[in-house]
């Protein structure tokens, strides 16, 4: 930048006596962009004698509020100290944004409130913890009553909504969920292939990728797709909503928000993920019967014929019959952290990651208790 | 002195929907300039041609003699810089308070101190007519009119030589309305601003602009001062300039004078 682009000031007479007038001159264009570096000057620069202070302000070229400002700043600085400060030859306009400035009272606000100690912070996580417990609660209560009371009255059941729901978050989860799956059976297939050669039982294979297939893995690899896929969706829309106030006008207009917004996503989701479950199933057990075929000569028919003994009717369903329960979860956790957006861009972004973090802790959680369930009725 | 902005036979269309059709005309520095016209007549659309959101399909459009139709963003930067914007809806951030709105910019575009920063940035806050307790608080605990202050505070914080706004004044009470008319006057009266407006408003109109442009379809209906425009002829200028709206406007303004 050019001297005539950036904001000076010299003090032209240094005189020793008290009594004289310090002159200063500014010049150059005391504009947001020209006053950094005299900003940084101004900081430390000592101000000679002791009286009053003269300032030539006629050489400024351009003058903006930062730089009016910052000139305000400087002579309000004088004045405190006990020195007549005077202002000459400032073009009008100029003089005009000066006294605009000055006239504002200005008072930058305090920094951030104090840090709150570790007490205080345990108390608070935990108070919060509890109040999104109970809030939560209160939330699948709610939803329940509302499902009964469509159930009651089938009529009032939304098909619409339910059918684009099925759409979105089942039919067009099919392409991942299918790829996912059959690259899991392949690796089970892989993995295990090794061992059961080693004891001559290739045979085996079938019923470890069948088992762990449909009792297990498809469930909760397809719950955790749809978690990330369609929960994330479901908070984020429902958090945008709130944000621009389209819950509110739900509200106004006499429609319930979780009779419109939540019950179709649930009741899709549960129809939907155990049919997407059955097809994760088929996927993973065809990734298990390609592997099997190339690496232990189990042929497709053998494969097939033996699938049939290994996997019994009872491990099939349970498997599917998690899948309801996950969607529950995934829907319900999904909308609840929607609805807890709170008027921020920002507040949208974290309430999508904890429902996302939420519902895939809770599916695991709950297939944990199933797995004990199960076990205890010898299923 | 060269016009400010300069749009030469601009044409925008959406789809099939022709926006804009041959439309030219020229903004003088210093001057409060209104866009006005019915709703989907393509003003707002236009000020997004003008500060680059939207490209025109063929026309020239020149802001501080420089061809904005085309430019890339870096070597749009430099202009950027030089105008504000105020959008109809706000567009502050939400989740910075409203010192942190104002001074973000200041903090992105100078080498200023965080000190120096934090009392330009209250000092524009208080410029638009915000309490200074309005500084701390989230957009979403501002009332609408504080909001459209606070965005009009960001919009000023580089000292800009243009600022665009977006209906200053829609969806505000009279008193706030009324606010944002003397609020426009004496921003450009004191830094020496170029305004350019699109409003419905009309005592806004009346009371701030210099000179006015009416849209409809898809051209210039008629360019000049508020008293010239309302002895115009052309049956959509009329039907909206002696609306009942129109009218009493315009007998307020009389009485004024």
């Amino acid at each position: 930048m050019t001297d005539e682009q950036i904001a000076q000031l010299v003090i032209e007479s240094e005189s020793v006596s008290a009594t004289a007038a310090v002159e200063v001159r500014c010049a150059g264009a005391w504009t947001v962009q020209g006053i950094a570096r005299l900003e940084r000057r101004l900081e430390v620069l000592s101000w000679p004698g002791e009286g009053d202070l003269a300032i030539d302000g006629s050489a400024i070229s351009a003058l903006d509020t930062a730089g009016a400002w910052l000139l305000h700043r400087t002579m309000r600085a004088l004045e405190q100290r006990g020195r007549n400060v005077r202002m000459n030859g400032l073009r009008p306009e100029f003089s005009a944004l000066l006294q605009l400035v000055a006239s504002r009272p200005v008072t930058p606000e305090s920094t951030a409130p104090a840090r709150a100690g570790l007490l205080t912070n345990i108390g608070q996580q935990t108070w919060r913890g509890l109040i999104g417990m109970s809030g939560m609660l209160s939330f699948i209560g709610e939803s329940t009553l509302i499902l009964l009371r469509s159930l009651v009255q089938p009529r009032r059941i939304r098909w619409r909504p339910i059918l684009h729901n099925m759409q979105t978050a089942g039919f067009e989860a099919l392409p991942i969920v299918g790829l996912l799956s059959f690259l899991m059976g392949f690796v089970i297939a892989y993995q295990g292939a090794d061992q059961l050669q080693r004891f001559g039982a290739n045979i085996f294979i079938v019923d470890l990728v069948g088992l762990s297939m449909l009792r297990e893995l498809s469930p909760l690899l397809t719950a955790i797709i749809v978690a990330g896929r369609s929960g994330s969706a479901f908070a984020a829309q429902i958090g945008t909503m709130k944000v621009t106030e389209e819950i509110d006008a739900l509200r106004t207009i006499g429609v319930g928000p979780t009779e419109m917004l939540v019950l179709p996503k649930m009741l899709a989701l549960i129809i939907a993920l155990p049919l997407l479950t059955v097809w994760a199933d088929v996927a993973g057990v065809l990734g298990g019967m390609l592997m099997a075929r190339s690496q232990l000569d189990v042929s497709f028919d053998v494969f097939i014929d033996r699938l049939g003994d290994a996997v019994s009717l009872s491990s099939f369903l349970t498997g599917i019959g998690k899948a309801p329960v996950f969607a529950a979860i995934i829907a319900l956790v999904g909308c609840y952290q929607g609805f807890q957006v709170s008027g921020s861009a920002d507040s949208v972004g974290r309430q999508t990651t904890v429902s996302v973090v939420q519902s895939i802790f809770l599916v695991i959680l709950a297939d944990a208790l199933f797995s004990v369930v199960f076990n205890w009725l010898k299923i | 002195m060269n016009a400010v902005i300069d749009i030469r036979d601009l044409y925008t269309r959406f789809g099939n929907n022709v926006v804009h059709d041959n439309v030219s005309l020229t903004v003088q520095p210093g001057e409060i300039f209104a866009l006005v016209g019915g709703s989907g007549s393509g003003k707002s659309t236009l000020l997004r041609a003008i500060i680059m959101l939207l490209r025109p399909v063929s026309g020239s459009i020149r802001v501080f003699d420089r061809e904005v139709i085309g430019l890339s963003d870096e070597q749009a930067l430099p202009l950027r810089r030089r105008w504000g914007v105020m959008f109809e809806r706000g567009a502050l951030f939400s989740s910075l308070t409203v010192t942190e709105n104002v001074s973000m910019v200041l903090r992105e575009h100078t080498k200023l101190s965080a000190r120096l920063i934090d009392e330009v940035a209250a000092l524009k806050i208080a410029l638009t007519g915000l309490p200074a307790d309005a500084g701390s608080k989230y957009p979403s605990e501002l009332s609408g009119g504080m909001r459209k202050r606070a965005a009009l505070a960001r919009a000023i914080a580089l000292d800009p030589e243009l600022l665009f706004l977006d209906e200053p004044t829609a969806g505000l009470d009279p008193l706030s309305a009324s606010g944002i008319d003397e609020l426009v006057r004496s921003l450009r009266d004191a830094l020496g601003l170029t305004i350019m407006m699109v409003t419905h408003d009309l005592d806004l109109l009346w009371r701030s602009a210099d000179r006015v442009a009416v849209l409809g379809e898809g051209h210039i209906l008629g360019v000049g001062t508020m008293t010239e425009l309302s002895n115009s002829d052309h049956p959509i200028i009329r039907e909206y300039f002696y609306g009942p709206r129109g009218r009493a406007a315009r007998e307020q303004a009389w009485k004024r004078k």
